[in-house]
């Protein structure tokens, strides 16, 4: 009998955004989204770690992340949160039986939500 | 006025262990026959070794699902005007998910049994109202229900890319419709490879040539799953 064609490394083409429609946008945005805030957890830890080396070297970090590629790289945390987190509230409800049948209105309705913080988020960060 | 087309079929080809390749035939159609009627075609007049699946041509089998141009497409039904256009290409290859038993054809006997173990009915009382499960007992004339069981619910899942167990979007569909959901059946769809499995791509429902909406059905689903565990703890009946 021919063999099955599933294998753990297929998970790579869940990333494949080809001939997909909208709830497969959805679902690989989340993936991303979930996958840079949780490498995005990592670091934020071992950076609280330098607290423990000294009012010096506190200092000297957050001059650092004062610097715009770092204020780039929150904006990028905080557009993955806004993402992750009003997609995850449409998962949640439509998970349970609830607008099932509006996934793709609710999608673009959270998704323009969170595009409108990102853009207010950039102003307040970059101009203050 | 019929019109024609100069088309290029690119054909999945695999043979037992052999490495698979694509095999090209240009061919001149009419742009409102189907994608099937070509491969038919190549099969008659170029290559009697292309194996391939079908038999009713006319959406009511299931058997004649595969992937044209990338997106999972009951053939038979799919005219070449709605996937390329003059001079362009039309790529088959099999439905993913399933094991290729040669070319285009693929081995859904597995598909087949989990359909029958959650209890999906192939025919339905005329009463039966597909979308919100209703039943008229009183009602003695049947029709085929929505699922034709064509699997490219499953081909189109990412979930049941990355492993066999899941029992994919059609089965909990089928589990969801039958509405029987007995000890048996729940053991099978309330557990880690059934309704839980699913990660809310709707990319079934996108190709579900039938209007099943087998995402809405796993969700719904899901909802009788906790409404009975809510009942179980309560003790209500
Ligand atoms: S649910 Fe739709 S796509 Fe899936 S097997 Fe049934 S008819 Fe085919
Ligand atoms: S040949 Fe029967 S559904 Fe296409």
């Amino acid at each position: 009998m021919a063999e099955h064609p599933q294998k753990p490394a297929n998970l790579i083409k869940w990333f494949d955004p080809r001939n997909k429609s909208l709830g497969s946008w959805a679902f690989i945005l989340n993936r991303i989204t979930g996958l840079g805030l949780t490498v995005y957890l990592f670091l934020h830890l071992i950076m609280l770690g330098q607290l423990a080396r000294g009012p010096e070297a506190y200092d000297g970090f957050i001059a650092l992340v004062k610097n715009p590629i770092f204020l780039a790289g929150e904006l990028l945390v905080i557009a993955a949160a806004l993402i992750h987190g009003l997609n995850g509230i449409r998962i949640g409800i439509t998970s349970f039986g609830i607008a099932g049948g509006k996934q793709k209105q609710l999608f673009i309705g959270l998704m323009t939500v969170a595009v409108i913080a990102i853009v207010y988020f950039a102003i307040r960060m970059f101009t203050h | 006025m019929t019109q024609t087309w100069t088309v290029t079929y690119e054909i999945f080809r695999k043979k037992g262990n052999q490495a698979s390749h694509y095999d090209r035939f240009e061919m001149k159609v009419d742009p409102d026959e189907y994608v099937l009627d070509g491969i038919e075609r190549i099969w008659a007049f170029n290559d009697r070794s292309l194996v391939f699946s079908h038999a009713c041509h006319h959406s009511t089998c299931g058997a004649c699902g595969m992937l044209v141009n990338g997106v999972e497409k009951l053939t038979c039904i799919t005219p070449i005007r709605s996937v390329t256009k003059d001079g362009g290409v039309i790529r088959v290859e099999p439905m993913r998910n399933f094991p290729v038993i040669s070319d285009l054809s693929v081995d859904m006997t597995v598909f087949y049994q989990r359909m029958e173990s959650v209890g999906h009915q192939p025919v339905v009382s005329n009463g039966f109202e597909d979308s919100k499960g209703k039943f008229d007992p009183e009602d003695d004339l049947l029709r085929l229900s929505d699922c034709i069981e064509c699997g490219l619910c499953i081909s189109a899942c990412p979930i049941a890319l990355t492993t066999p167990a899941y029992l994919g979007p059609a089965v909990l569909a089928g589990a969801q419709q039958s509405g029987d959901l007995n000890p048996c059946v729940l053991d099978l769809v309330d557990s880690e490879n059934g309704a839980w499995r699913c990660h809310s791509a709707y990319e079934c429902t996108e190709v579900c040539p039938s209007h099943v909406d087998p995402a809405w059905r796993i969700m719904d689903l899901r909802k009788k799953l906790v409404s009975r565990r809510i009942k179980k703890f309560f003790g209500i009946k």
